[in-house]
């Protein structure tokens, strides 16, 4: 692979070659479509989070001037659901709703405010049920089961992995630390509202526009829905107004524009509104956690025993490879030599949770850079070298069979504290100040997808004609991370043109090769490595008609700046677009396919399929805090975040994309939570969103955000194109512990929950005053019934990767 | 409802065009300037005033167009993401953006840019604070707002005569 040598495009600053539209208005988002003789449709939405549907009048409505169609449940029989083992959704509710704002009915009509007009007249009679609120009534009230599938009773998952004696580890650890955290759920907040525009085309065929991550996932679920051949159905992805996850899922409305476009023959056209996107939600799990860690004397971790207890919410969405992830990255930062991992995902009666930046590990990462915290405190060391000394070594397999490749963690944490003057200020910078660190790691593109196969998770399709343009084809959705600067860039770098010459088109099921979305960190290698193979092939063609032209072997020519020359002698030459000409009289018309399929990960045991990946992302984060002892209010003046990213492919995006990160990680620190309330007993006691707008959920402002000093540590990884490994999520996950011990370091208060909000100082403000342990956190871990363990031993102890006998293991040398 | 007019027919000077419109009346000027001129440059992310995407300048000034009756603008001027560059020419704060990587997914892009160009027409030095103050009302949940003030600081020193 042309990965060697001088790189002229990548590594160089440069403004995104979508960047033009994005500031000229130009950028056209799902809601920007307009089409001829459109309608607009409007979703009816559960006012209880758990009810029986007994009635739906819509005759009213069906009467009112400019509505065209009423679908209720009855016109969707088919359940859909984004994971193949969580079909559990109704486009529109199939005689039960699950949460407040679950999908009832829809009205289209000739225009909005027609439609929410119409809304007004339907009449819904339901039969209120018992409401679960939190994972722990779903424990204690197995009925009424607000699914009938799932684990047991109300719980829709639940696991126990044991890699090693991890009781045995403990036992014979010098220290062992125990200690409960919670982390409240939030949700994504793109500030694009989703948006989609079905059109049935001439042939009676669906197209289907939409604020969507994933329309290879969105197309092969429409088919399912929709009972119809995907050959009949396109998706387009337009580019995202912010995704961050939420647009990760089928979702409902999706659906029922599609539906409806058929059966009327135009084109349907929805907007949530804001609170809509909130209900829509499938954010970040609330997950309570229980983390008993051993430790030697020195601060080298033996074992590790974490139990999670994940709020699902009403519906399954990821939620299975939520509830993994609680988990299976924990083993990936540092050497952990035994480690145990007990899992339950509850359904209650909220929006349903899913993926948001960071998938399922910002919980435990929290937990465990806290309890770091605590560990260096107590053997009194500096918390900076305890990790140094513990960071996990490159090339090595972890206690649960992950393959880790590169690792820049340890020089992360050298610049994190090195330009953020750690020593000099850690316990030293006086009352009400304070300085806190954290690490953290991330996947860069998950391992397998979410249906099973084994074809290739990227597909690059590329055309080159005589005219010298290349056209570069490929399923990646542009969410606003830079997903066509990366496809351009790699291909620019490898045919030596200029990237703002490359067309891109990606995102549409009916013109690109499969990609399986943005999600999971996993577009920058996955269709990187794609572009790159797609690329070589093609140079390869082009490279040996020029050769006859320049009577040289092919292996002597390098292309660069638009031009393909002899590499010693670079007067020998002819412009890209000359060499393209004699490549298409010598080959025919041109073009050339690239895939990409992550290699195979070597654990052999059930459920070993989440958690590994190409490479791993590797991130410190230092964060400087000032207290207000007297209103509990956190100032943070600056943070230092290193991210391991492997290579660069453009500073400006990927320094957005790190900042970006450390933004809304410092917003689930300080404020961000997606909470309900139970309305009083004398209306309908019914649990609602406390606060649905983007006024009352708050997020940080230009105002709130400090500093951000941003360091890329560059240790090019061989599984990722010209080296490039993520950067998009992984920086998110040590923001929030870092605030935390930061906190502790200027107050000696431990907040051992998420947000941390003034009034949780304070509270743990006056139990320091009153002598009492200045800890405001969870005080309980319920009882949950985890099965037995799936017992795997690890690679050290003799384990072959499957599932094995505890009496197998052999001594540890 | 019945006595309120199916629409109204009103002009506005829209980025410098003198635009005859007809609406129906309860219309916001942000669904006047998505649906009924097409302007789908300005984007909305709540429709209640807290988001900020859906600035524009009227007679200068910012305002958050879904807060804004159509009815209410007849004859004012009205400046849109659409009228900031001359031509294919960007205008120095666009330019900026796209250089710096201020706007990622570019959704809440248009109402930061007008909203920087009302500063910028008023304050041609903004500090970084005044900077930080004048967008506080935008909410941009992709860039940590960093790279958004090195641009408008950027756009500041270009636009030096």
């Amino acid at each position: 692979m042309s990965t060697q040598g001088k790189l002229r495009v990548i590594g160089k600053a440069r403004r995104r070659v979508d960047g033009r539209a994005k500031v000229t208005g130009l950028t056209r988002f799902a809601d920007d479509i307009v089409l001829p003789r459109m309608l607009h449709c409007r979703l009816l939405r559960s006012p209880h989070p758990h009810a029986e549907i007994l009635e739906i009048i819509t005759g009213k409505a069906e009467k009112l001037p400019g509505v065209h169609l009423i679908l209720t449940g009855k016109d969707f029989p088919v359940t859909f659901g984004i994971m193949p083992v969580a079909q559990d959704e109704y486009p529109l509710a199939n005689g039960r709703v699950r949460y407040v704002g679950d999908p009832i009915a829809a009205v289209i009509a000739k225009d909005e405010q027609t439609a929410t007009e119409a809304l007004d007249l339907i009449e819904v009679k339901f039969k209120q049920l018992k409401t679960i609120s939190n994972p722990e009534e779903a424990l204690q009230n197995p009925e009424p089961r607000i699914h009938d599938y799932g684990d047991q009773g109300n719980i829709h998952r639940i696991q126990s992995y044991e890699f090693g004696d991890v009781d045995e580890a403990l036992a014979k650890s010098d220290h062992v630390f125990d200690d409960l955290f919670f982390y409240e759920g939030n949700t994504h907040l793109p500030i694009e509202q989703h948006a989609s525009v079905a059109a049935p085309d001439g042939e009676g065929k669906l197209t289907l526009w939409s604020s969507t991550q994933v329309p290879h996932y969105i197309h092969r679920a429409l088919a399912r829905a929709l009972q119809m051949p995907a050959s009949h159905i396109r998706v387009i992805a337009c580019p995202n107004g912010g995704g961050f996850g939420g647009k990760c899922d089928l979702h409902n409305h999706e659906i029922v524009v599609s539906r409806a476009a058929l059966k009327l023959g135009r084109p349907v056209k929805i907007c949530l509104n804001r609170e809509e996107v909130f209900y829509m939600h499938r954010g970040r799990h609330p997950v309570l956690m229980r983390m008993r860690t051993g430790v030697t004397k020195d601060g080298k971790l033996t074992g590790m025993h974490l139990q999670t207890l994940l709020d699902g919410g009403g519906y399954g969405s990821y939620g299975p490879a939520s509830t993994f992830y609680t988990g299976v990255l924990q083993t990936v930062t540092y050497e952990l030599p035994r480690y145990k991992f007990d899992a339950c995902r509850a359904f209650t009666n909220k929006p349903p949770c899913g993926p948001k930046r960071g998938h399922g590990t910002p919980q435990p990462r929290f937990g465990q850079e806290v309890q770091l915290d605590k560990i260096a405190e107590k053997l009194k060391l500096d918390p900076a070298e305890l990790r140094l000394n513990i960071v996990a070594k490159p090339d090595t397999l972890t206690a649960n069979w992950l393959k880790i490749g590169t690792i820049g963690l340890a020089e992360c944490i050298r610049q994190a504290t090195a330009r953020s003057d750690w020593k000099k200020k850690f316990r030293k910078m006086g009352p009400g100040r304070g300085i806190g660190i954290a690490c953290s790691s991330y996947l860069s593109g998950a391992g397998l997808p979410i249906y099973w196969n084994k074809m290739p998770h990227s597909g690059v399709q590329l055309l080159a004609d005589r005219s010298g343009q290349v056209t570069v084809f490929c399923g990646a959705t542009e969410i606003g991370q830079g997903s066509d600067d990366v496809l351009a860039a790699m291909v620019a770098e490898v045919l030596g043109m200029d990237p703002y010459d490359i067309r891109c088109v990606t995102g549409d099921t009916a013109l690109t090769p499969v990609d399986l979305g943005s999600y999971s960190s996993r577009v920058t290698v996955m269709m990187g490595n794609a572009a790159i193979q797609a690329a070589e092939k093609l140079k390869a063609q082009i490279a040996e008609a020029a050769g006859e032209q320049l009577e040289v072997i092919p292996s002597r020519l390098s292309f660069s700046d638009g031009r393909v020359f002899v590499t010693e002698n670079s007067n020998k030459s002819l412009s890209f677009k000359e060499a393209v000409e004699f490549a298409e009289v010598k080959f025919g018309t041109l073009g050339a396919v690239g895939s990409y399929t992550p290699p195979r990960a070597p654990g052999r045991y059930k459920g070993a399929g989440v958690g590994p990946s190409p490479a791993y992302s590797y991130s410190a984060c230092v964060v400087e805090v000032e207290v207000d002892q007297a209103t509990g209010w956190i100032a943070v003046p600056k943070i230092w975040i290193a991210h391991d990213i492997g290579r660069t492919v453009n500073p400006v995006l990927a320094r957005g994309q790190v900042e970006g990160s450390v933004y809304m990680g410092l917003a689930e620190a300080l404020m961000e939570e997606q909470v309900f309330r139970r309305l009083p007993p004398k209306m309908s006691h019914a649990l609602v969103h406390k606060i649905p707008s983007l006024l009352e959920y708050k997020s940080p402002t230009s105002l709130d955000m400090p500093e951000i000093d941003t360091i890329l540590i560059e240790d090019p990884d061989p599984n990722c194109p010209f080296g490039a490994k993520e950067a998009g999520q992984g920086p998110l996950l040590p923001v929030m512990p870092a605030v935390a011990n930061a906190i502790f370091d200027a107050v000696g208060v431990r907040i051992d929950e998420l947000p941390i909000t003034p009034d949780k100082v304070l509270k743990a403000l006056e139990l320091k005053a009153a002598g009492k342990n200045p800890r405001v956190g969870p005080e309980r871990f319920p009882l949950v019934p985890y099965p037995k363990s799936i017992f795997v031993l690890p690679p050290w102890e003799g384990g072959d990767g499957k599932e094995s006998k505890r009496d197998d293991a052999v001594a540890v040398v | 409802m019945a006595a309120v007019p199916q629409r109204v027919h009103l002009k506005f000077l829209v980025n410098g065009e003198e635009t005859p419109v007809s609406f129906a009346p309860y219309k916001t000027l942000l669904e006047v300037l998505r649906e009924d001129l097409n302007l789908t440059g300005t984007k909305h992310g709540c429709e209640l005033g807290e988001c900020g995407a859906c600035a524009v300048l009227i007679d200068g000034e910012p305002h958050l167009s879904c807060l804004v009756l159509g009815v209410e603008c007849e004859g004012r001027r009205i400046e849109t993401v659409e009228g900031l560059a001359d031509g294919a020419e960007l205008h120095p704060l666009q330019a900026a953006f796209a250089d710096l990587g201020a706007a990622q997914c570019g959704y809440c892009t248009p109402g930061i840019l007008m909203t920087a160009k009302a500063l910028l027409d008023k304050d041609p030095n903004p500090s970084r604070e005044t900077i930080k103050e004048a967008i506080s009302g935008n909410l941009c949940r992709c860039t940590g707002y960093q790279q958004i003030f090195e641009a408008i600081e950027e756009a500041a020193v270009r636009m030096k005569p």
